[in-house]
């Protein structure tokens, strides 16, 4: 029998007292509510996939022996000198703006240590950050703040961003208390403005221009950088194909639990699609187009853990891209910050915005209690580039390993020679998200 | 300092976009003919160049200039001088949407008309147009002046930070908080500096004939009670 709720205090499904609290704030502020991070409604996802390891069918590699490749190689299409990474982990884009100069430093030196690329972000290149990333992905965002050729050059790579998974079809955001006088005067604004970025590039218009204002970056670094597209998660299929159609050497794709440093809350949890059903639309649209393997394909959006990049790659992208989970290994949502040789208690800082550690999303606000996303001189120096750098080292080695443990299980040498015959879904949706049977079965919804 | 001419029907764009980024000296003269409308046209230029596009030029002719003084003898594709630094670009006949889009620095001289979103974006570069503009011309115009000796379409100036538009003519509306403003002896100033510089086909204007329109501010900052369409 089911538990008995006296009727005086049965909680309305339709208004419960999340949906009240949005009201009351609607009504007492007269405007959305901000925030940062991705979306925290429940959604398929990886987890709702599980691998076929190698038995009496398959033949395993020895997990701590045999080699398992992790090279990865980006922009073989059209670009003189494609990317060539360790491992297909890479750092997604985040501004610094967002972040802050300590921050981008602390990516810029792990990304360089275990091998992989940082991407710059909504308001240009830092020499912090290029000093530090061996290998740095430049963004030209809508916004072009702090856009330039001589940045362009130092380049190794070049992503055309038209949106991003937290909020397609969106601009980027910035409150007042992080347009400090340098992020200010990096993006041309006034400081402390509450800076709002275009949604469109200020300079073509669909697909058919964005082939034109592709090779015009092309032609501006003589052809030798690899130019991704990046897009937010929505209509997928055509999205990629059309960015292909463009001239993209790398089609990024961003699912809708992407993260965001500032956005209206309907955005995050309302736009866009999951990232596993994101992965499998992307693919077939470069297999549509018998492109699979010459456009590289990068998937992000709520990736966590080496079996996040593992499912990934066996779905078919090339590799990955972290921001959220990047920023948790720095110290994001911590009880403690670490700093002068010592851990100190957050917890007053999380309280004075009305959160706690392990449920902060208030990016937007500046006030970081662990020095992350922060502009504040005296916030930010509770992260600094070495301590944080060692952490995130430390996370991606670990996402590796764990990557390559699940190759060899299936039986590979190679993590890209994961494939889709080595996945089954626990659930009827991903089962139809992903294109993959439910497992124990051969049946493909949808199919 | 040397000239070298080039003839787009017998060399690529990427040929000469090449020898401009890696071969070319300051001070150096390139004729370039038979534009015929190709794209991106001596993008990317970095150094102190005189370059004659002899013709019409595609989408982003002297996108991202720094240093060079570009010349196009007809009209100009969408994103002429894009995101430019420095320099000068003068396109003698008319441009394309979004002309001096994002530029940083530098002058774009357009003869003719100006399409839709010119000067959108404006980091700080200077734009004067002989002719009119098309809608949403001077769209979040970040800093730098633009001077319209025609008339300007819907939406002037929309989001704008703090870039000057300067208008001759009419204006058909004005975009979200932007507003017209009394002139002051500077913007004279800076209206009579940027006639000049345009060149002789700008002298028969006088400053005098021009209005100031800048932003509100009411934009900068959220605020519930300035019923802003956010």
């Amino acid at each position: 029998m089911a538990e008995h709720k006296s009727i005086s205090k049965e909680e309305s499904y339709s208004f419960d007292r999340s949906a009240i609290d949005y009201i009351r704030n609607a009504a007492a502020h007269g405007l959305y509510e901000i925030r940062g991070m991705g979306a925290k409604r429940k959604l398929p996802t990886f987890d709702d996939l599980v691998f076929l390891g190698a038995s009496n069918s398959r033949y395993p590699l020895e997990g701590y022996r045999e080699k398992c490749s992790t090279k990865t190689v980006l922009g073989t299409r059209f670009a003189k000198k494609p990317i060539e990474l360790e491992i297909p982990i890479t750092i997604a884009g985040m501004s610094f703006g967002s972040l802050s100069a300590n921050v981008k430093e602390a990516l810029g030196r792990a990304a360089t240590e275990v091998g992989t690329s940082t991407t710059t972000g909504d308001g240009g290149m830092t020499p912090e950050e290029r000093l530090s990333s061996k290998t740095l992905v430049y963004q030209c965002l809508p916004s072009r703040y702090g856009f330039n050729p001589d940045d362009l050059r130092k380049a190794d790579a070049i992503e055309v961003v038209i949106g991003q998974g937290a909020k397609p079809g969106g601009g980027g955001m910035l409150l007042g208390q992080k347009v400090s006088p340098r992020v200010a005067g990096m993006r041309t604004l006034p400081e402390g403005i509450d800076q709002r970025s275009a949604c469109r590039h200020p300079d073509w218009t669909g697909p058919d221009d964005l082939a034109i204002k592709i090779t015009e970056l092309r032609e501006i670094t003589d052809w030798e950088k690899p130019i991704y597209v990046k897009v937010g998660a929505t209509r997928t299929f055509n999205d990629v194909k059309l960015a292909v159609h463009s001239g993209a050497d790398v089609v990024v794709v961003d699912g809708m639990q992407g993260g965001t440093a500032a956005t209206q809350t309907c955005f995050i949890e309302h736009i866009g699609i999951p990232t596993l059903a994101a992965v499998k639309q992307a693919v077939a649209a470069l297999e549509d187009l018998d492109m699979k393997g010459k456009v590289q394909l990068i998937v992000s959006g709520g990736i966590r853990t080496g079996a996040d990049v593992a499912k990934a790659l066996a779905m078919g992208a090339d590799a990955v891209s972290i921001g959220q989970g990047v920023l948790i290994a720095l110290g994001c949502n911590g009880e403690t910050y670490y700093q002068n040789g010592a851990h100190h208690d957050a917890s007053a800082d999380y309280a004075a915005l009305g959160t706690c550690a392990g449920f902060c999303h208030h990016c937007h606000t500046g006030k970081c209690p662990v020095g992350i996303t922060t502009q504040d001189e005296v916030l930010e120096q509770r992260l600094t580039p070495e301590v944080g750098a060692k952490h995130l080292k430390n996370y991606l080695k670990t996402l590796n390993m764990e990557l390559t443990t699940i190759a060899r299980a299936c039986g590979k040498q190679n993590v890209h020679h994961l494939e889709r015959e080595d996945l089954v879904a626990l659930t009827i949706e991903a089962a139809a998200m992903a294109g993959l049977p439910l497992a124990g079965t051969n049946w493909i919804p949808g199919l | 300092m040397g000239s070298v001419a080039f003839d787009l029907e017998q060399t690529p764009v990427r040929e000469i976009n090449h020898f401009i980024h890696k071969d070319a000296n300051a001070g150096d003269k390139i004729a370039i003919t038979n534009a015929g409308g190709a794209h991106s046209i001596a993008c990317g230029c970095d150094k102190e160049l005189e370059i004659l596009i002899d013709g019409h030029a595609g989408y982003y002719a002297g996108g991202m200039n720094k240093d060079a003084d570009i010349t196009i003898s007809g009209s100009a594709g969408t994103g002429v001088g894009e995101n430019m630094m420095s320099g000068k670009i003068h396109v003698k006949g008319f441009a394309s949407n979004g002309a001096g889009a994002s530029a940083h620095g530098g002058l774009l001289v357009i003869n003719g008309d100006a399409g839709l979103r010119c000067g959108i974006s404006l980091k700080g570069g200077d734009i004067v147009v002989g002719g009119s503009v098309g809608s949403f011309s001077g769209f979040m115009a970040q800093a730098g002046r633009m001077v319209i000796c025609g008339n300007a379409a819907d939406a002037l100036g929309d989001s704008l930070y703090e870039a000057i538009i300067y208008l001759r003519g009419e204006v058909k509306s004005l975009g979200a908080d932007a507003q017209f403003e009394p002139m002051t002896d500077d913007d004279y100033a800076a209206v009579a500096e940027l006639l000049s510089k345009a060149g002789e086909d700008f002298a028969k204007y006088s400053p005098k004939e021009f209005k100031r329109i800048a932003s509100s501010k009411s934009l900068y900052h959220w605020n519930a009670d300035a019923n802003q369409e956010y």
